[in-house]
């Protein structure tokens, strides 16, 4: 009765096999390595790149572990940090040649030092969180109301000239809190310009209020139109963060929505939270400027006497142009940026929508200008690139410019993604910093992994001594149970917190129980006077429904750990909810097998090893095992 | 080995009354601490600043506190943690200073007066984010419980549902009393260790109700007391090895797991110690106050029976 079918068997030592193969990169540690990745959206890693890293090294006659390229960017591996800081140097002076303008972010990172054939598994050990590694992290409110007030003010703009143009006369037009309130003198020029407003605006939604001579339109933002401006707000932020941050060379940063309306930035292992803050806040802008293509113009500017009123940047291929020093636009004047294709060429193209007063210049300019050349410049921290520098075909009004000509699809993302980028859509604040020293990171993974050591092995000395062989079966249930929650949190890449760690010693503590169950229940009938093999399998039967619900309530407190946890709770519902699962599998199918291979093959079985059983009514003690 | 050399069972439920007036008592005493003292919220919670600084020798807590007060800190609360090169500064939050800079402000002012300090830690929350954790917080107890009593009564009868609750509940209140009587502070992880106990002292409550249940259908001739008193003597061995083995767990990470997990562990310590005592000694008495009896599982099984009338007969 107490058989396996051989696939239980194998079911069994195939998920033992699986639990120690992605276990197995937590124990190889890591090595220094160092990372080549790209500071800009335009600038792609690639081979290339590799090919670049490599042959760097090998000039400089740097020996190292294997060059990796993956979605990050180039990784090269290294013996020691000697080496790693090396190469780091001769690796910036190689890729960044002007230190002033990096191209490329060269950091220095750990990488996992497991072998190839694990990593090719996707067996990479678990992910460390910021406690256990050291780092900055921020959570940063996106000012909504800033970003839905901004729009308000640019739309009140537009509706002016709305108005204007179509003769509609109004007494006045101002945003008091988030609403827009027009002013009219009689109902019927209000009607019509409810009707050229509700045209040119499809977001505003409009209400009529006042009497006599007072009459007012009141327009608010649609739910779902304040709904759209949020989110983007939020993923302009987002994407504006991650061009900055790019600048700090931090190996992996962590840029994440988190709710509606916040971000969290994770800096693994930067220290200097005053030079993090100071990039977090700092705001970029766009600007657009005439080219100056007088002949011999460039020359002379390369020459060292630039003409007059005009200063050379660089394209975004490296080539300088002569631009001139007057902004015609900045970048305040652009509402949108966003990747598309060309109406009648089908050629990849980038469309900017410009704001009323914005459109109005655009119009003036590029009427003047037919035939020349205007830059689109990105300045920040005092520095500008040009992004592009199209030829101006024809007029252009209406406030929607379309940029387009020699590009490939992936570059007018890029330009879309770099024009959107240059500034914040939405001030942020910081509402929840924290830092941990690298030292204490350090320290924290001593003591969470101790405290999980020496509670292992007191929990498995008092089984063994107490339960004799059913201890020791329980014992490496257990040992089951934490190869199978490592290797689960390993696979899943989830963040391991110090919190976390305390949840899989926690689990531990607590799984342990279902083997208790089992062990006494086997014990109970035994001694009732039930034969070992019966007493095994009731033992095993009785203590099932126990130990589902059991675990069932705990992992309702999980859940709920799970759904309204944050932070450092977060990481331990997630460890308490997993080893949960795994605790069932391991204490009843893992043990079970092992008790089957041991006592089932016997068919005469007298005793079982379970310790002393002690029985009411007789004055000695029965001893189960001889 | 065998630790428990049980004859006959023993009669819990003849001191039933005397178990609950004691558990009335502890409960009242942790409320009134409760309300008089009040929780130790930790930053977390509060929202304001907190800092760790690490100084190679012992450091000089005065010193420190004079720097921050030429500075212009107002409220601070400065203190060793965990030994004596370890300092903790506490800031409150203050509307007219820039809160996000604190951080470095105070280990500007250190580095004048206090030098020779390393920056370990630092925490800064908002206040939006303090409530907004609080409040999450007290949902997620909220969820757990009606959880708990959901599944209960799904799995078994409400009278265990509402005892199994009431008695767990008794034990949050009395680690969050010792919290405060105590002033220890009250973190996040401490709160992941509350909510953890609740579900776990629920399954030790699960434990003895399914013995309860096997009892009645089992055993004829059984008082209700002794029903309970028989379930609950026969899974004491289980519940103190258990619980025992946990303890191990959470003495480990009371040793070795630092600062950081101290509170965390300590209030899991609190909460198995009297999670044994209140599944065994408040639930239970609490089912049969509840009027718990025989029939309520045996009607269940006849009705299991196909084509059966209303008063039991049988074809």
């Amino acid at each position: 009765m107490n058989r396996y079918p051989l696939w239980k068997y194998l079911t069994v030592a195939i998920a033992l096999v699986l639990g120690f193969i992605y276990t197995l990169p937590n124990f190889f540690g890591e090595s220094p390595a160092v990372q080549v990745s790209s500071a800009k959206a335009t600038i792609k890693v690639d081979d290339k790149a590799r090919a670049r890293v490599e042959e760097t090294l090998k000039s400089a006659a740097i020996g190292h572990d294997g060059i990796v390229l993956d979605s990050v960017g180039v990784k090269a591996r290294f013996k020691d940090t000697d080496t790693q800081l090396k190469a780091k140097d001769v690796l910036e002076k190689t890729f960044n040649p002007d230190a002033a303008d990096p191209q490329y972010v060269v950091a220095l990172n750990l990488l996992s030092a497991s072998p190839q054939w694990l990593t090719s598994l996707h067996a990479l050990p678990m992910y460390l969180g910021l406690d256990l590694r050291g780092g900055v992290h921020f959570l940063l409110q996106v000012d909504m109301k800033g970003a839905l007030t901004k729009r308000l003010d640019a739309t009140a703009g537009d509706l002016r000239t709305a108005l204007r143009d179509k003769n509609i006369r109004h007494a006045g037009l101002s945003r008091e809190g988030e609403r827009l309130v027009v002013r009219f003198r009689d109902a019927e020029t209000r009607d019509k310009a409810r009707n050229a407003i509700a045209d040119a605006q499809p977001d505003l939604q409009l209400g009529e209020q006042g009497e006599g001579s007072d009459l007012k339109l009141v327009a608010t933002l649609k739910p779902e139109a304040q709904k759209k401006i949020g989110e983007f707000a939020l993923k302009q932020n987002i994407t504006t963060l991650h061009n900055r941050i790019n600048e700090l060379g931090v190996a992996e940063p962590v840029i994440q929505q988190q709710g509606a309306d916040r971000i969290v930035v994770q800096l693994p292992g930067v220290q200097d939270t005053a030079k993090a803050k100071d990039i977090l806040g700092r705001t970029a802008t766009l600007e657009i400027r005439m080219v100056d293509d007088s002949p011999g113009g460039l020359d002379a500017a390369l020459a060292g006497n630039a003409p007059f009123g005009t200063e050379v940047y660089n394209e975004r291929g490296g080539q300088p142009l002569l631009v001139k020093k007057q902004v015609v636009l900045t970048g305040d004047r652009l509402t949108d940026a966003q990747p598309g294709f060309d109406n009648q060429t089908q050629e990849p193209a980038v469309h900017l929508t410009l704001d009323s007063a914005g459109a109005r210049i655009f119009r003036d300019v590029t009427r003047e200008s037919v035939g020349k050349r205007m830059a689109i410049l990105l300045i920040e921290k005092g520095k500008g690139e040009v992004v592009t520098a199209p030829v101006i075909r024809t007029e252009i009004g209406g406030g929607r410019v379309q940029i387009s000509g020699r590009m490939t699809t992936s570059e007018a993302n890029d330009t879309a993604l770099l024009l959107r980028a240059g500034s914040l859509a939405a001030p942020m604040d910081i509402v929840e910093e924290r830092t941990i020293g690298p030292s204490l990171g350090a320290e924290n993974i001593k003591k969470g992994f101790n405290s999980t050591l020496w509670g292992f092995a007191a929990i498995a000395l008092f089984m063994v001594v107490y339960y004799r062989m059913f201890g020791l079966i329980s014992g490496l249930a257990l040992a089951a149970n934490l190869l199978f929650l490592v290797a689960l949190l390993s696979l899943l890449q989830a963040t391991l917190t110090l919190p976390g760690i305390a949840a899989i010693a926690l689990t531990l503590g607590m799984a342990i129980d279902a083997n208790v169950l089992i062990n006494e229940r086997i014990r109970e009938e035994l001694r009732v006077g039930m034969p070992p093999q019966a007493a095994i399998a009731e033992g095993y039967e009785r203590a099932f429904g126990t130990i589902l619900d059991s675990n069932i309530t705990t992992l309702i407190a999980g859940l709920a750990l799970l759904l309204f946890g944050s932070g450092p709770v977060r990481g331990f519902a997630v460890v308490h909810c997993l080893g949960i699962l795994t605790s069932i599998f391991s204490s009843i199918v893992v043990s079970r097998a092992l008790v089957n291979l041991i006592y089932g093959r016997q068919k005469k079985l007298t005793t079982v090893a379970i310790g002393q059983i002690w029985k009411p009514g007789t004055s000695a003690t029965v001893n189960a095992e001889k | 080995m065998e630790f428990f050399r049980i004859k006959n069972d023993i009669p819990f439920m003849r001191h039933a009354l005397k178990f609950n007036v004691i558990s009335l008592l502890t409960f009242l005493l942790a409320v009134f601490f409760l309300f008089a003292k009040g929780l130790h919220l930790s930053v977390e919670f509060t929202g304001g600043t907190l800092i760790e600084v690490r100084y190679e020798q012992a450091a000089d807590l005065e010193k420190i506190r004079g720097a921050l007060g030429k500075a212009g800190f107002t409220d601070y609360a400065v203190q060793n943690f965990g030994s004596s090169q370890d300092v903790m500064i506490r800031l409150p939050l203050k509307a007219e200073q820039k809160a996000d800079q604190i951080g470095d402000q105070v280990m500007a002012a250190l580095a004048a007066e206090a030098p020779g300090g390393s920056k370990q830690r630092v925490e800064f929350v908002g206040p939006q984010v303090g409530k907004e954790l609080a409040e999450n917080g007290a949902m997620a107890l909220l969820v757990v419980i009606v959880g708990i009593v959901i599944y209960l009564a799904f799995r078994f009868e409400w009278r265990f549902s509402v005892s199994a609750v009431i008695a767990n509940l008794h034990d949050v209140i009395i680690i969050l009393g010792f919290f405060a009587a105590f002033q220890w502070e009250f973190s996040l992880s401490v709160l992941a260790a509350v909510l953890a106990v609740l579900g776990y002292s629920v399954n030790e409550s699960v434990v003895v109700f399914d013995r309860v249940r096997e009892t009645f259908k089992n055993v004829r001739g059984l008082t209700t007391p002794q029903v309970l008193d028989h379930a609950i003597t026969s899974t004491i061995s289980r519940t103190i090895i258990t619980h025992g083995c946990t303890q191990l767990m959470v003495l480990s990470m009371l040793v070795f797991g630092g600062e950081t997990l101290y509170y965390f562990s300590l209030a899991l310590t609190i909460g198995i110690c009297f999670g044994i005592y209140s599944s065994v000694l408040v639930a239970s008495p609490l089912v049969m106050w509840l009027g718990v009896s025989r029939e309520q599982f045996i009607a269940k099984q006849k009705k299991a029976i196909e084509g059966m009338t209303d008063d039991g007969a049988c074809v």
